[in-house]
């Protein structure tokens, strides 16, 4: 069968009924989304809700039980999938940065592009000295992880990420692990990439950057979305208690 | 009436009267890898040389009326000494790098199976690696000296076997089964988002592990590897037990062609273990200095 042509009017990540379990631990019970093109969405919910599970999914680190998630048309829930292939168009940032430690941060950069995609080293040089810049991290080129602040480490790993030119950004609670001040310069960083159109998932607990930059929320509570909806009505006109209730907590 | 006596320890106050979270810095996996070399770097050189000393004093009291005297036993010691080194001992230590040699690339493979995504070969590396690393050297030993052939044909050409490479063989068995788990605890021990990592990035496992995991842990792979070196140095000379023209053997051959007096036992036992001490000592040091080196850059 040949593949079906994914324009960019169809959602670029389409979740239908997404069930995964952990042994008898049932974590996602039928979570559905749809997230288009230049979207910026944010997963909000208690911990242990399965959202890291749910943003895994999608890229294929965790492989789901049943239902159905569509990359750019492409089927994640396939024995045949070439996963390699899916995680060329899926970039994933974690809380941990989880940089390679006994790489600088530039050659973090560029080992994916020169190794998976084997483009031209001075090419790829090109475009991670303009990532740095992006990040605001010149002259940090050659300074090893354990040399950089949390939030540095964060930003080197997005522009990791970004390096790949992926179609989608995948970020997982990424400014939980750093201190307030810094939180700041990641989110700054995430916010720049939403502008520019990048389709964003992200978990995260920052109530103000979804406020402001997501276009829509999504509230999740052990497996399951609860409620639903862009930033203005979600934080004003939450219905549901247990929606209402979580967001009390945070606020 | 009088205040409490503190015991140190236990009722003392603590050095610090805020709760101070420590680092946890600890191994990087399990148990003691390094334990051997622990022990033997630890030692003086002088405790060898004060046991020597102490044992060849004792029979020097017993048998001061005797005529063949501690004092002849050792010159005869001396007559022997460069031929124990240059055919004894030059044979154990060849013996221990050739091992080493083998027991360490076939270790990598089997350790390197024993995380493999396929169980079948991850199960039987994993049998494999246990059955080796928990069987006494010496069966192993003789089981191979014995099911080896005396000599090997290749087209038409016969190449006859050397007991030493037999024994090379055998005690290679249980180095390949305890570096494969030198391997497999140093993979481990990098955290899973490293793989993660790597993986959302498109990499392929093999790339993975050969580009992102192993140069992060080879580092940790040396000191328990050099661990076993000195370990294997050690029990080479089980190897006499079959024959094996090594400073055991030669050392018995030696008191042979000078009587077997019973005052020889002490001066050339004596002089395996201070040769096989001096060899092994500046190992394992060093062992131990490259383990803090490791650990603190961690
Ligand atoms: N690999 C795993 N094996 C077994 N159980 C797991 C695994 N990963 C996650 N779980 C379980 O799945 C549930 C959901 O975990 P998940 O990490 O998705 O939650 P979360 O919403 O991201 O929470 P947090 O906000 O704390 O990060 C938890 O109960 C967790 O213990
Ligand atoms: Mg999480």
């Amino acid at each position: 069968m040949a593949e079906s042509k994914w324009t960019p009017k169809e959602p670029m990540v389409s979740a239908k009924d997404v069930h995964k379990s952990f042994g008898d631990l049932e974590v996602l019970k039928g979570v559905s989304m749809d997230v288009m093109k230049g979207d910026c969405v944010c997963v909000i919910g208690p911990s242990g809700s399965g959202k890291s599970t749910y943003i895994r999914c999608i890229n294929a680190l965790n492989p789901i039980d049943s239902g159905s998630i569509e990359v750019e048309g492409q089927e994640v829930n396939d024995p045949h999938l070439d996963k390699l292939e899916l995680r060329k168009k899926v970039g994933m940032v974690f809380q941990q940065y989880n940089l390679f430690p006994h790489k600088t941060a530039l050659e973090n950069i560029m080992m994916a592009p020169m190794r998976v995609l084997k483009e031209p080293k001075d090419e790829v040089e090109t475009r991670a000295r303009e990532l740095i810049k992006k990040v605001r991290l010149e002259g940090k080129e050659d300074s090893f992880p354990g040399e950089l602040s949390g939030g540095q480490q964060q930003r080197v790993a997005i522009a990791r990420s970004l390096a790949m030119r992926p179609d989608v950004m995948l970020f997982d609670e990424v400014t939980a692990a750093l201190d307030p001040e810094t939180v700041k310069e990641v989110l700054v960083t995430i916010r720049d990439l939403a502008e520019e159109g990048m389709t964003c998932i992200l978990v995260t607990h920052e109530m103000g950057f979804a406020r402001e930059v997501a276009n829509h929320i999504y509230f999740t509570d052990r497996g399951v979305i609860v409620e639903h909806g862009p930033p203005k009505t979600f934080f004003t006109k939450a219905k549901d208690p247990r929606t209402k209730e979580f967001l009390s907590q945070i606020l | 009436m009088s205040a409490r006596t503190l015991i140190p320890g236990i009722t003392a106050r603590a050095t610090t009267d805020l709760p101070v979270l420590k680092p946890f810095k600890g191994k990087p996996y399990g148990h003691d890898e390094i334990g051997f070399s622990r022990f033997l770097a630890n030692l003086s050189p002088w405790a060898v040389v004060c046991v020597v000393m102490l044992l060849a004093l004792w029979p020097m009291a017993a048998m001061a009326q005797a005529k063949y005297t501690i004092g002849d036993a050792f010159d005869a010691l001396w007559k022997w000494v460069p031929f124990l080194v240059t055919k004894g001992f030059a044979l154990n230590i060849l013996i221990s790098v050739t091992t080493m040699a083998i027991g360490t690339a076939a270790g990598v493979l089997l350790g390197l199976w024993q995380i493999s995504p396929h169980p079948a070969i991850q199960k039987t590396a994993w049998a494999v690696t246990q059955a080796f690393r928990n069987s006494p050297w010496l069966v192993l030993l003789f089981i191979v000296m014995l099911a080896f052939p005396f000599e090997i044909t290749i087209a038409g050409v016969t190449i006859p076997i050397p007991d030493w490479m037999k024994a090379v063989f055998g005690l290679s068995l249980p180095i390949m089964a305890n570096i494969s788990e030198v391997v497999r605890g140093a993979i481990q021990s990098v955290p899973t988002g490293q793989w993660e990592a790597s993986e959302s990035l498109a990499f392929s496992r093999n790339q993975t592990l050969w580009r992102i995991i192993l140069p992060q842990c080879f580092k940790r792979m040396i000191p328990p590897w050099m661990n076993w070196y000195a370990i294997l140095t050690m029990a080479t000379p089980l190897v006499s037990l079959l024959g094996v023209e090594e400073i055991v053997t030669l050392s018995r051959q030696a008191m042979e062609g000078e009587n077997n007096h019973p005052e020889l036992l002490i001066p050339f036992y004596g002089f395996c273990l201070v040769i096989f001490f001096a060899y092994c000592y500046p190992i394992a040091r060093w062992t131990i200095s490259l383990e803090r080196k490791f650990s603190v850059k961690l």
